[in-house]
């Protein structure tokens, strides 16, 4: 009992469609399959979100007047990110910290008969967010890389503990856990004084900086930092020329550290024009 | 020898006595897989709403490839900034270890631990990621 070519293209095409769409058919048909009520897994931004194309900040450090103002935005930014206090300055961790004109701007040719208060006042200092990273640029496992949004961004999964980005950054922003952050000094104060149980902490053996707040901008919130400046620090993107950072640039005089090193930091200081 | 037979025989059946000891003693006891408590405030309050005890997939694919999932979790979290998840279902999660995962299993030690203690694997999730306050009913 032979069959002849035609029957046997019948067959061959009858039985390919059954085992290719067999299945989902028959689900489709029945209403029983999963294939119908299903989506396909996927992840989307939060609509709250916060998107730019290259965030930046103008600092107006006239505007934070006493040693109090100062600690607030930088408590604002450790506490909430859970930054240790190893009481050393050899081992410290720090996201924002505060520093004298000359530690700032050491570049800057020196000038004996310049502002007085400018010259004397400490400025505030986090991460460039540098549109050129020079710590993107060595990190070996990419743990440090620049974000869409001009964030540089620093995946502590991913960190080996190399600190090439520590000998890398001309400006300081980066900070090696020599020791457990979640441990204890001698007096048996914990390192992180207050857990913010919201935001994890880092490990021994990682290197960590500011992220700039990439967790709340990803909620719809400002830079705690910003927030806390009451006006002193403004944040924006350096892009959108209506930007109030852009405003703030325009209407000031601004100058940024080292630029001529050619990272093209994200950080503007002003320090003359309209108050 | 006299009763060599025998004695190698006795021999035999010592050794199996005296070194098949492990084994016959645990069986049914090492390997006995954990039972995992799904019984925390979050989660009994979820069933009291909707009647059921759900994941943000079924139970039989977290269990095989949670692993897979929270990786792919933080990779979209921390490295392409997008913080909601789809699931199968259409529902729509925010991806936090701590905050959303932690949430509803606010037992590490009666859920993650026992699970990994039994399959001796020594994940380093929690070195940096806080782990909420136990909270057992």
């Amino acid at each position: 009992m032979s069959i002849n070519r035609r029957q046997f293209l019948r067959l061959a095409g009858v039985s390919t469609v059954l085992g290719v769409g067999g299945a989902s058919v028959l689900s489709a048909l029945t209403g029983k399959g999963e294939a119908v009520s299903q989506t396909t897994p996927h992840f989307t931004t939060d609509p709250r979100a916060i998107t730019g194309k290259r965030w930046g900040f103008a600092i107006d450090v006239r505007k934070l007047k006493t040693d109090e103002d100062y600690q607030k935005c930088i408590s604002a930014c450790h506490d909430i990110h859970n930054v240790p206090d190893f009481g050393n300055p050899k081992d410290a961790v720090k996201w924002i910290w505060k520093d004298t004109y000359e530690h700032t701007f050491p570049t800057v040719t020196e000038d004996e008969i310049m502002n007085k208060e400018l010259k004397e006042k400490p400025f505030i200092l986090f991460c460039n967010h540098c549109a050129q990273p020079a710590c993107v640029r060595v990190c070996p496992t990419k743990a440090t890389y620049k974000r869409k949004d001009g964030i540089v961004m620093q995946d502590m999964h991913r960190c080996i503990g190399c600190r090439f980005c520590m000998a890398a950054c001309p400006f300081g922003a980066r900070s090696f856990n020599y020791r457990d952050p979640r441990g204890k000094d001698a007096n048996g104060r914990p390192f992180i004084r207050k857990e913010n149980k919201e935001f994890p902490t880092r490990m021994i053996g990682v290197v960590e900086k500011c992220t700039l707040c990439y967790e709340r901008l990803a909620v719809g919130l400002l830079p705690a930092c910003a927030e806390a400046s009451n006006g002193a620090i403004v944040f924006g993107d350096l892009e959108d020329p209506n930007s109030e950072v852009r405003k703030v640039i325009d209407a000031n005089y601004t100058i940024r550290r080292k630029p001529e090193l050619g990272t093209q930091p994200s950080l503007y200081y002003v320090i003359g024009g309209r108050e | 020898m006299k009763n060599a037979g025998k004695v190698v025989i006795g021999v035999v059946i010592g050794f199996v006595i005296f070194f098949g000891f492990p084994f016959y003693y645990n069986i049914g006891k090492a390997n006995v897989a954990p039972k995992l408590k799904y019984d925390t405030p979050a989660i009994l309050q979820y069933e009291k709403q909707y009647g059921k005890k759900e994941c943000v997939e079924s139970k039989a694919f977290m269990s095989a490839e949670h692993m897979q999932l929270l990786n792919q979790w933080r990779d979209a979290v921390v490295r392409s900034g997008d913080r909601i998840y789809v699931n199968s279902r259409g529902e729509s999660f925010h991806m936090s270890l701590q905050n959303t995962c932690l949430n509803c299993h606010s037992n590490k030690k009666e859920f993650c631990d026992k699970c990994h203690n039994y399959l001796a694997v020594n994940p380093y999730c929690f070195s940096c990621h806080i782990v909420p306050k136990e909270k057992q009913s």
